[in-house]
């Protein structure tokens, strides 16, 4: 863990700025949120924690006005606000800025910044937008936040990390006094995440009281000034980073002793090397995407890919998959040459891909847990061969059981779930097809430490009953951890190999080596 | 007023009041010339061919599509069948057997509805723009086959279709219950419904999972040619001629309408069939009751537009639960 920055480390001594006390929410009979406090004081960044499905997000949406509190008070500066509404919160100078980046791609920077309240002149109170003002505002306002970039450009030129900043800007146009960030972090790198850090630290500095929501640990004791946690949607406590290590938090989160959440390596790392290969690789790649690249995974192998984003990792997960074609050498399964025209292919030579995007390539949001458990076992079974809804509600039981996913009923809409919960389904989809080789591309990003510790565990089960894992991460300590063998990506070519029980900074070396 | 299929119901419901209200033998059945005869039987055989097509079209929706060229295959399919009975004035004879002329009308239904799918699912057109062209350009092919006449048909086996009773119901009536009955058993009883609700909400996540939309995308739009194609045969059937120019003109329209009073989103995913015959018989009962009670016909198509407008603001959550805020909370209020 960083250690903190002693000078930032403050007792809060002035009045709050924003004081949560008793908030109750339900939804339709249920209790999401059971008196919960949050208390943010002037100029400090406080990390909301919790496990998914603990009230965070439910809590910031009654926040910012997206939701409707059942009970509790709200205090802005001493005064007693309730906003109604998103925009009710924005003119409190409540801001939020959420995990996935909802602005518009089509749009120039400038425009982003300032969409809906665009700087106006000319006749009848503005019937013309300023546009110099408005570029020069917008200048102004990425400069505060260390960003070079040309605001008349299209965001969409940008990469994720600038428009993540981007809608930070937004969020700093309103005059904010509270600034909300949803798991900022989540699609940055390291570097990326270090200089949200630094604008962070800066705003702070200017007086900005900060909500920072993540699943990364370490982040927290990165910027963070004090804690909030909260379990099973209630108030479990408030404390000083310094005051809290890291294991106490964990504790704090989940209820019960460190123990069970032990992140030493959970399976010996020693691989039988006689198994047969299972896949292989020789100079597969394509144009744009991925250098030619051999590779091969033996059954009951875990091989981890490593590098950062953009690396080429998730393109040789598509290209393995079926998802693109490659235009260049050739693909084994078990020696024999195939090509795979789609997923469907793939899933037939025993393959599955739980795939980075939960959302987009995951789940079908408005179809039910069950649905979308069955849904790949029976693509492979074909329309006519039909899992009667009592098939399917078995099937999707044993699973939710097994993976402990939180939901009511397996008809509950998966889009209703927390992110966690929504991936462990996505896992339970593709156990249930009873995969060869699964690959898995970040399948615990933007999930809580349980539910990780969770997944991570479930796939070193199945390892040991001899499937092969394709294993693609940011996090590096989870690839070293895990994988028998460390495959190394770098600017879309492969690096180099490195055994099991390799250092992180190994893994990093490798990564950085022509940097130099 | 959970039910998905309320809104719709109550709607139909409304309509037969409103028919009964100014016209008191609405409701009133009888049994004459050996079959059941009565503005509703009335209402149901001519909702047939609409039915059927909306059918199709429930499906071609719930992928993300839409099937604008419905009326154009309705014409070409009539004018097929009308062209391979001929046009012999007997009344006994047919140049061709019935079974060849109803099949072969079908089958080129099946071949238009083939040309939409592969234009949207292979060539990846967008839906509306690849079944343009089939709406233009069907209208022109219809009339080659009926070489620019409106043929009437004078051979009378083929008016049991679209004019005759079994068992004292219109036939009609049993052949969209066939189809229906076949499409819902498709779509219960096998994997179907599950692929087309997948590929409506989420085509890429359906595509990861293995689900092959291309193909189902491709069905989809057969099964509404072929709907189509039945409809052309039952309408031919029924006004005793094939007019390439008119016959099921602004079908289309009225499908995707009843789709939509249904309760199926034109964005795709759920569907609900059964939604989709009651917006069926809603347009139908409005069309009667606007003859029926004597709207002229110069402003009959307004009438219809406002009651069709008034029905989509009353089954839209959101205009409801707004006119319900304001019916509870007269003034936007703080909490407690």
């Amino acid at each position: 863990m960083t250690p903190m920055d002693a000078s930032t480390a403050h007792a809060p001594a002035a009045a709050p700025v924003l004081q949560l006390s008793g908030i109750h929410k339900q939804f339709a009979g249920i209790t999401v949120l059971r008196d919960v406090q949050l208390n943010l004081y002037p100029g400090e960044i406080h990390a909301l924690m919790g496990q998914n499905g603990a009230g965070k997000s439910t809590l910031i949406k009654v926040l910012t006005g997206v939701l409707e509190a059942s009970g509790g008070q709200m205090r802005l500066g001493g005064q007693a606000v309730w906003p109604d509404s998103p925009l009710a919160a924005q003119r409190l100078g409540i801001s939020t800025v959420y995990q996935e980046v909802n602005l518009c791609p089509n749009l120039s920077v400038a425009e982003n910044i300032f969409a809906g309240r665009y700087p106006r002149c000319g006749i009848a109170q503005g019937f013309r937008i300023d546009w110099a003002t408005l570029h020069q505002r917008a200048r102004d306002l990425v400069a505060r936040i260390g960003l070079q970039i040309d605001v008349t450009r299209l965001l969409s030129d940008y990469p994720v990390a600038v428009q993540q900043l981007v809608a930070i800007a937004r969020a700093l146009s309103i005059e904010s006094r509270v600034l909300i960030l949803d798991e900022p972090t989540s699609s940055l790198d390291d570097d990326e995440v270090q200089k949200l850090f630094e604008v962070l630290r800066r705003l702070r500095s200017e007086g900005l009281s900060i909500v920072f929501v993540t699943h990364f640990l370490n982040q927290v004791y990165a910027v963070s000034d004090r804690i909030t946690v909260l379990r099973n949607g209630s108030w479990v406590g408030e404390w000083s980073a310094q005051d809290l290590g890291p294991q106490a938090l964990i504790a704090a989160m989940l209820g019960r002793d460190l123990a069970a959440v032990s992140t030493e390596p959970a399976v010996s790392p020693v691989f039988d090397t006689s198994q047969t290969t299972l896949l292989q690789t020789e100079g597969l790649g394509q144009d744009t995407q991925l250098q030619p690249l051999d590779l091969q995974i033996r059954a009951g192998e875990v091989v981890g890919l490593a590098g950062l984003l953009g690396s080429g990792r998730t393109e040789l997960a598509r290209l393995l998959f079926g998802l693109e074609q490659p235009d260049r050498g050739a693909l084994r399964i078990d020696g024999q040459v195939v090509k795979f025209a789609n997923p469907m292919d793939a899933i037939r030579h025993g393959l599955a891909l739980c795939p980075e995007e939960r959302k987009t390539d995951g789940i079908v949001a408005e179809l039910s847990v069950r649905e979308n458990i069955a849904l790949a076992l029976q693509a492979r079974m074909g329309v006519g061969k039909f899992l009667s809804r009592a098939e399917q509600t078995a099937l999707a039981e044993r699973y939710v059981k097994l993976l402990g996913i939180k939901t009511e009923s397996v008809d509950k809409p998966i889009g209703l779930l927390s992110g966690g919960n929504q991936q462990k389904a996505i896992l339970a989809r593709w156990m249930a097809i009873e995969p060869r080789l699964l690959i898995l591309d970040e399948p615990t990003r933007g999930i809580d430490v349980a539910a990780k510790q969770e997944i991570m565990e479930q796939i070193l089960q199945l390892a040991q009953a001899g499937m092969a894992v394709l294993f693609i991460s940011s996090e590096m300590s989870e690839v070293v951890r895990v994988a028998h063998r460390i495959v190394v990506l770098r600017d879309r070519r492969k690096v180099g190999e490195l055994p099991a029980g390799s250092s992180e900074d190994a893994v990093y070396e490798l990564i950085a080596a022509e940097h130099a | 007023m959970r039910h998905r299929l309320a809104w719709p119901a109550v709607t139909l419901l409304l309509l037969l009041a409103i028919n009964t209200a100014f016209n008191a033998s609405f409701l009133h059945i009888e049994w004459r010339d050996g079959h059941l005869y009565g503005s509703l039987i009335d209402i149901l055989n001519r909702a047939a061919p609409l039915v059927l097509v909306s059918l199709g079209m429930t499906l071609v929706i719930a992928t993300r599509g839409i099937d604008i060229s419905v009326g154009a295959t309705v014409a070409i399919a009539a004018a097929v069948a009308a062209w391979l009975i001929g046009g012999s004035v007997s009344g006994t004879e047919s140049r061709f057997p019935l079974p060849v002329a109803i099949l072969s009308a079908i089958g080129v239904a099946l071949l238009c509805g083939l040309w939409n799918g592969v234009l949207v699912a292979k060539v990846g057109m967008q839906p509306i723009i690849a079944t343009l062209i089939l709406m233009v350009a069907g209208r022109g092919i219809a009339q080659l086959i009926t070489d620019g006449q409106i043929i009437t048909i004078y051979y009378t086996p083929y008016f049991f279709m679209g004019g005759g009773y079994l068992a004292g119901l219109p036939f009609s009536v049993f052949v969209v219950a066939a189809v229906f009955a076949v499409l819902y058993l498709a779509i219960t009883r096998t994997a179907l419904g599950l692929f087309i609700q997948a590929v409506g909400i989420n085509p890429t996540a359906a595509r990861v999972a293995g689900v092959q939309a291309g193909r189902l995308i491709v069905a989809a739009y057969v099964f509404c040619g072929v709907c189509a194609g039945i409809a052309g045969l039952l309408i031919s059937s029924n006004v005793k001629s094939a007019d390439g120019n008119n016959a099921g003109q602004l079908l289309e329209l009225d499908a995707i309408l009843a789709v939509t009073l249904g309760g199926t989103a034109l964005t795709g995913g759920r569907f609900s069939l059964v939604g989709s015959v009651i917006g069926a018989l809603i347009i139908q009962t409005l069309t009667y009751a606007i003859y029926s009670l004597g709207v002229p016909p110069e402003i009959n198509l307004v009438v219809k537009a406002v009651v069709v407008f008034i029905v989509m603001l009353l089954q839209s959550p959101e205009f409801r639960a707004q006119v319900g805020a304001l019916a509870r909370r007269p003034g936007a209020g703080a909490l407690q």
